[in-house]
């Protein structure tokens, strides 16, 4: 009171000008806290360039980051393949990157990813234990493939070496998986589906498609050759020479007898051909499934009785990051593993490293439809509103236990790649 | 045919350039390196490389040529996938060669010889450039709704009765990938074309007509020799561009039909530049060489 009374009045009470002059500058910090003076506020900025498949770059995530933390993210969209290949021959040209583990073994050699202190993150120890461990409900999960539990440490910040066991560093920060399955149209086939051999099943021939990323197209190929009895691999995800021959070879029978409709590289490719009903059975991912099912399509992501191939993606830091742009970076991992964003990545379809936080975020029907399996106790909403599925349905593949406990592989790079893509090409050419 | 030129000039250009002649193409010259001769350059450097997972490894070596024709010499396996590559993207240019030529060939006829005002000549003429206004890409995707098991021309032929089940070759085809390649590139051939039929002499289709030729023989005889120049230069655009698409094919084959382009693309996307490279120096030479037996039968330089 008597302050502000002096402050009011300089005039009268010479010696207080100082005190004026002090709370004006108090005002003029105040403004420039809360943003008023623009020009002064953008030196302040942090802008990150997040390098990624556009499938996980959703504007929403970003909006709601910025609104909670004033660091801008400015999102990089390019394909599967092409994320690993700028972050081998462009580590710059990024200040985050969400890729998926099977890249790992050609990004951490080159050094061009910086290890993540766990120490830093404050959800590290909640991390589920698919990914440190392998392991899920206390059960362990089929390893077959680029396993994250294979290449999730590093032995140290600035490594090019997976460790065996688990240290400090983290070579990616786990965001988002799933297990993948076949996607069909069950109102085109109008018959139950329940096997990978069913994607070669000649019933539908000129109606089925085929992954074109051939590091996981062949895992699917691969699944499909278990499931018809032509042979049994010790790893799907590292097959030798005459595996690999094997797999494309019935790949190869199969497209010169016109199974294929067409093959897909890209997330709208795949909705697009199931949507139009070029194709009524393809291998799918789980938000393409559901951006179907938002179109009023009928389209399952239907669960087979071989298993499900698994993908995980998570955040890394280039080497060349540093200062406030790190700091940054980890203050958006932090906050991608505080619940938000888990719980709307739950609601797509997808599920969040830390479930935990997720859980608390999201409403107890919501929880129980995409987590436990259970029917919907009222219709069950995505993120934008649309409604993916009505009270009483229950989720394909059920809980999150029977989900990803049925995994059969991962997603892989060989140590044959190279052979194996040249045999890829061979059934592109076919 | 005019005697106006000066005789001097060709003998005063070819002895003994001027600094000034030197200077004037510098430019060009400097741009033509930088972009074209040094890239080039390098890739054909780096075709010899080897390379791993995750590297370049600077050396000398054949592996990459070699691998690209592994099983190429055994007949008994039928084609390897390099040379039936190169089969199907040959079959691709040749088939789009021969149908933009014939609809190049008319368009660009009817434009300059039955389109008598000049006003009306580049009205027509523009509007054969309106496609263009829009990107590739678009003009292709449009398409893909209109050719599909559900889409327009099969319920419409549906609709009609003339067909019971959808015509599934449409779509995702050889028929669809040709009929893009034709929207999209017969304008690089009526272009040239057109060109070269508008310098033509109108007194000699008078001449022929006057000493008793027919239609067909005044084509054939007078106005397909003429237009030889526009000819070449718009095969020589459809089919370097038709090589090298993989775009295309992609969208409307359906990713299911090889091209030498998408090989490369495969390759670089798996950081195996140097066979990428290695790929893209052969695609080179089959090009210059079609390039080169295009134009032994007209010298381009002359006509022009």
């Amino acid at each position: 009171m008597s302050d502000a009374s002096r402050a009011d009045s300089p005039v009268v009470v010479p010696e207080a000008t100082g005190v004026a002059r002090r709370s004006l500058l108090k005002g003029t910090a105040g403004i420039l806290a809360a943003g008023m003076f623009p020009a002064v506020h953008s030196q302040e900025k942090i802008v990150l360039r997040y390098l990624g498949t556009a499938v996980n770059q959703d504007k929403a995530i970003a909006e709601k980051f910025k609104a909670d933390t004033g660091i801008e993210i400015q999102y990089v969209a390019v394909t599967t393949d092409d994320v690993t290949k700028r972050a081998v021959t462009a580590p710059n040209s990024f200040d985050l990157i969400d890729t998926e583990y099977f890249s790992l073994k050609k990004i951490v050699p080159t050094g061009n990813l910086k290890g993540i202190d766990t120490k830093r993150i404050k959800n590290a120890d909640k991390i589920t234990t698919l990914f440190t461990t392998g392991m899920v409900a206390g059960k362990a999960v089929g390893d077959q493939g680029t396993a994250p539990k294979k290449v999730i440490y590093l032995e140290g910040e600035k490594s090019k070496k997976f460790a065996t066991a688990p240290t400090q560093f983290m070579s990616l920060i786990p965001t988002v998986y799933n297990a993948d399955t076949l996607g069909i149209r069950p109102d085109l086939i109008k018959r139950p589906i329940n096997s990978w051999a069913e994607l070669l099943n000649a019933e539908f021939k000129g109606k089925a498609a085929i992954l074109n990323i051939p590091s996981i197209g062949i895992m699917d190929a691969a699944m499909v050759v278990e499931a018809m009895g032509i042979y049994k691999y010790p790893d799907k995800g590292n097959m030798t020479k005459k595996e690999i021959d094997l797999t494309i070879k019935t790949l190869i029978e199969a497209k010169k007898q016109g199974q294929f409709r067409a093959l897909w590289k890209d997330f709208n490719e795949s909705v697009n051909l199931m949507a139009s009903g070029e194709v009524v059975i393809q291998s799918m991912w789980s938000p393409a499934v559901t951006a179907v099912r938002t179109k009023g399509i009928a389209c399952n992501f239907q669960p087979l009785k071989e298993g499900y191939r698994a993908w995980a993606a998570g955040f890394g830091l280039p080497t060349t990051l540093s200062g406030r742009k790190l700091d940054g970076a980890y203050e958006f991992i932090n906050w991608f593993l505080d619940g938000w964003a888990g719980a709307y990545l739950n609601r797509q379809g997808y599920y969040s490293a830390v479930l935990e936080t997720a859980k608390s975020k999201m409403e107890a029907y919501e929880w129980a439809y995409w987590m436990e399996g259970k029917p919907a106790t009222q219709d069950i909403k995505s993120p934008n509103g649309d409604v993916l599925a009505k009270a009483g349905a229950v989720r394909d593949g059920g809980s999150y236990e029977s989900r990803m406990g049925g995994i059969a592989c991962w997603n892989a790079i060989m140590d044959e790649n190279n052979y194996m893509v040249q045999k890829w090409n061979e059934f592109v050419a076919a | 045919m005019s005697t106006t030129s000066t005789p001097s000039l060709p003998a005063a250009a070819v002895p003994g350039r001027s600094i000034a002649a030197w200077w004037q193409a510098a430019p060009f010259t400097l741009v033509f390196a930088l972009f074209f001769i040094i890239p080039l350059a390098l890739i054909v450097m780096v075709s010899f490389w080897d390379f791993n997972e995750y590297e370049l490894l600077p050396g000398f070596t054949f592996k990459n040529y070699v691998s690209i024709f592994a099983g190429c010499g055994d007949a008994s396996e039928g084609l390897c996938v390099t040379l039936k590559t190169y089969y199907s993207t040959l079959k691709f240019s040749v088939l789009v060669w021969l149908i933009t030529l014939v609809i190049g060939f008319t368009v660009a006829y009817f434009l300059a010889f039955h389109v008598r005002s000049s006003g009306m000549q580049t009205l027509l003429f523009v509007l054969c450039t309106i496609p263009f206004w829009t990107s590739n890409v678009i003009r292709m995707i449009s398409w893909v709704p209109l050719l599909g098991r559900n889409g327009l021309v099969n319920q419409t032929l549906m609709g009609m009765n003339l067909v019971e089940t959808p015509i599934e070759w449409l779509l995702f085809s050889d028929f669809s990938v040709v009929l893009a390649f034709v929207h999209l590139y017969t304008m690089f051939m009526i272009v040239p074309i057109f060109n070269s039929m508008m310098r033509i002499d109108r007194s000699l289709i008078e001449a022929a007509s006057d000493s008793g030729a027919s239609g067909w023989q005044t084509l054939w005889n007078v106005i397909v020799p003429l237009s030889r120049t526009g000819i070449i230069i718009g095969s020589i655009f459809v089919l370097t561009i038709v090589m090298g698409d993989f775009v295309t094919i992609g969208v409307m084959g359906g990713q299911q039909i090889a091209s030498v382009g998408k090989i490369i693309q495969v390759q670089t996307s798996y950081l195996q530049f140097p066979l990428a490279a290695a790929n893209a120096v052969i695609l080179l030479a089959v090009v210059l060489m079609i390039i080169w037996g295009l134009t032994r039968l007209v010298d381009i330089r002359k006509e022009l």
